[in-house]
C-alpha cells in the first residue's frame, strides 16, 4: 500500500508522447481525429510550440509531413486503425520511395474488446501491409516501455530516412470501450 | 459526351468562356516568372513532365506517384518554410481525387501557397477518359466553396501571367485554374525519387552536399 501523499501521478500516455516529440523537434502534428487520441489532441492544442490541425483525409496527413520534412521541420500524423487503411498508396509511392521518416501513430482499435467488425478486419491487414513495405512497426503495449520506444525510434527514423508506425495498444490507452 | 474532345466540351460556370491553351506553355510562363528560389510541387504525370521539361531548377518537388498529394506537399512545405513562396501544380483529375485538402488550405490559410490547376477536363494519361470538371465541376466554385476566396479561371495567358503575378506578390492562398488542351506532356521526369527528394532538399537550404 502507497503511504506517500505527496507522490505526483506518473505521467500520462500522452503526455509522455506529446513531452518525446518536443524532445526530438517535432514541431508540426497533423491528425484525422480519433476518440482515444483526444487528450493528445488537446494537449497539442493547448502547446503553443507545436503546429497541430487536422485534416480531412489520412493520406492527405502524410503529404503535408513529407512537404514538411523537405522543408526542414519534423512531423508526425495522428490516425485510427481503419484510417490506415487508407494510406498504402502513399506510403508506397510518395513516403518508402522518397525516403521520408514520416512518424505514424495509429490508435489501435479492432482488437481487445472491438465493438465494430470493420475495425476489426483493417486491423488484421495493419501489419501484414506495413511489413510488406518493410516500413518499421512497433506496437506499444507498455507505459513503462512508451517513451524509451518512441524516443529511440523517431531517432532511427530520422538517421536512417526511414518512416515508422508506432501501434498504440488498448493495453496502452484504455482503447475505446463498447458499452452494451 | 465524345471522350476525345472533353477538353474542348461546354463547360460549367465560370471555366465556360475561359480559353483553351496549353500546359507546357503556361508552366513555361510561370516557370519564368520565379526570381526568389520559390517552390514548386509538380503533379503525378504530365504536369511534372512538362515542369521537367521547362527548365529543371533546385526548388522544383516532381511527385512521381501518390495521386492527388502534390497539394498537401506544397502546404508542408509552405508551413516549414513561411518565407518562401510555393506553388502547388495539379491536374482536374488529381484534384478531384483530393478535394478536401482544399478546405484544409483555406483553413490553415498559408499567406505564401499559390495553387495551379491544369483543367483539360480529361485523365489523360490513363486514356483520355472525361473528368467530372469536362461537364458539371466547376474547380474554381468547389475552391470558393472550400474557402479560398481568392480563387479564379485565367480568361487567357495574359490574364494566367496577371493572375500568378498577383498571386506572388499580394499573398494567398490562391488559386488559379486554367483549361488546358489535351496535347500530352513535353519529356519526362528521370524517375528516381531518392534524387528528387535530396535534390529539392538541398534547393530548400535544408540538406547540404
Amino acid at each position: 500500500m502507497n503511504t506517500n501523499d505527496t507522490q505526483t501521478q506518473p505521467a500520462a500516455w500522452h503526455e509522455i508522447v506529446q513531452a518525446t516529440l518536443k524532445a526530438n523537434d517535432v514541431k508540426l502534428v497533423v491528425y484525422v481525429p480519433d476518440r482515444v487520441f483526444t487528450p493528445l489532441i488537446k494537449s497539442l492544442h493547448a502547446d503553443d510550440w507545436f503546429t497541430t490541425f487536422a485534416c480531412t483525409r489520412e493520406e492527405e496527413a502524410l503529404g503535408i509531413v513529407s512537404g514538411a520534412w523537405m522543408g526542414g521541420m519534423r512531423g508526425a500524423v495522428l490516425m485510427q486503425t481503419s484510417g490506415f487503411a487508407t494510406i498504402p498508396n502513399a506510403l508506397a509511392s510518395l513516403v518508402v520511395p522518397s525516403q521520408i521518416p514520416a512518424l505514424i501513430f495509429v490508435s489501435e482499435r479492432g482488437t481487445l474488446g472491438e465493438f465494430n467488425l470493420g475495425q476489426a478486419m483493417v486491423c488484421k491487414t495493419m501489419r501484414p501491409v506495413l511489413d510488406s513495405l518493410a516500413v518499421e512497426n512497433i506496437t506499444i503495449t507498455r507505459h513503462d516501455e512508451l517513451e524509451f520506444i518512441v524516443d529511440r525510434s523517431i531517432k532511427q527514423a530520422v538517421a536512417t530516412q526511414a518512416p515508422v508506425t508506432f501501434i498504440l495498444s488498448p493495453l496502452l490507452t484504455g482503447g475505446k470501450v463498447f458499452s452494451a | 459526351m465524345t471522350v476525345p474532345h472533353a477538353h474542348n466540351a461546354p463547360r460549367a460556370g465560370g471555366a465556360h468562356n475561359a480559353k483553351v491553351m496549353n500546359r507546357f506553355e503556361l508552366t513555361k510562363r510561370l516557370a519564368g516568372k520565379l526570381t526568389r528560389e520559390e517552390a514548386v510541387i509538380g503533379g503525378i504525370g504530365n504536369t511534372n513532365f512538362d515542369l521537367w521539361s521547362a527548365g529543371q531548377r533546385p526548388q522544383n518537388f516532381y511527385m512521381l506517384g501518390s495521386m492527388g498529394l502534390a497539394i498537401p506537399i506544397a502546404l508542408g512545405v509552405a508551413i516549414a518554410q513561411p518565407h518562401r513562396h510555393v506553388v502547388a501544380l495539379e491536374g482536374d483529375g488529381s484534384l478531384l481525387m483530393q478535394l478536401g485538402c482544399l478546405a484544409t488550405v483555406a483553413m490553415r490559410a498559408p499567406k505564401n501557397l499559390t495553387i495551379v490547376v491544369w483543367d483539360n477536363g480529361i485523365y489523360q494519361i490513363t486514356g483520355s477518359q472525361p473528368t467530372a470538371s469536362a461537364s458539371t465541376a466547376d474547380l474554381v466554385a468547389i475552391a470558393r466553396g472550400s474557402g479560398l476566396a481568392k480563387s479564379a479561371w485565367a480568361a487567357d495567358e495574359e490574364d494566367f501571367d496577371r493572375l500568378f503575378a498577383a498571386a506572388l506578390a499580394e499573398g494567398g492562398p490562391s488559386l488559379i485554374a486554367a483549361r488546358i488542351d489535351d496535347k500530352p506532356g513535353v519529356g519526362a521526369t528521370d524517375r528516381d525519387p531518392v534524387q528528387i527528394r535530396a535534390r529539392f532538399m538541398q534547393g530548400l537550404g535544408v540538406k547540404r552536399g
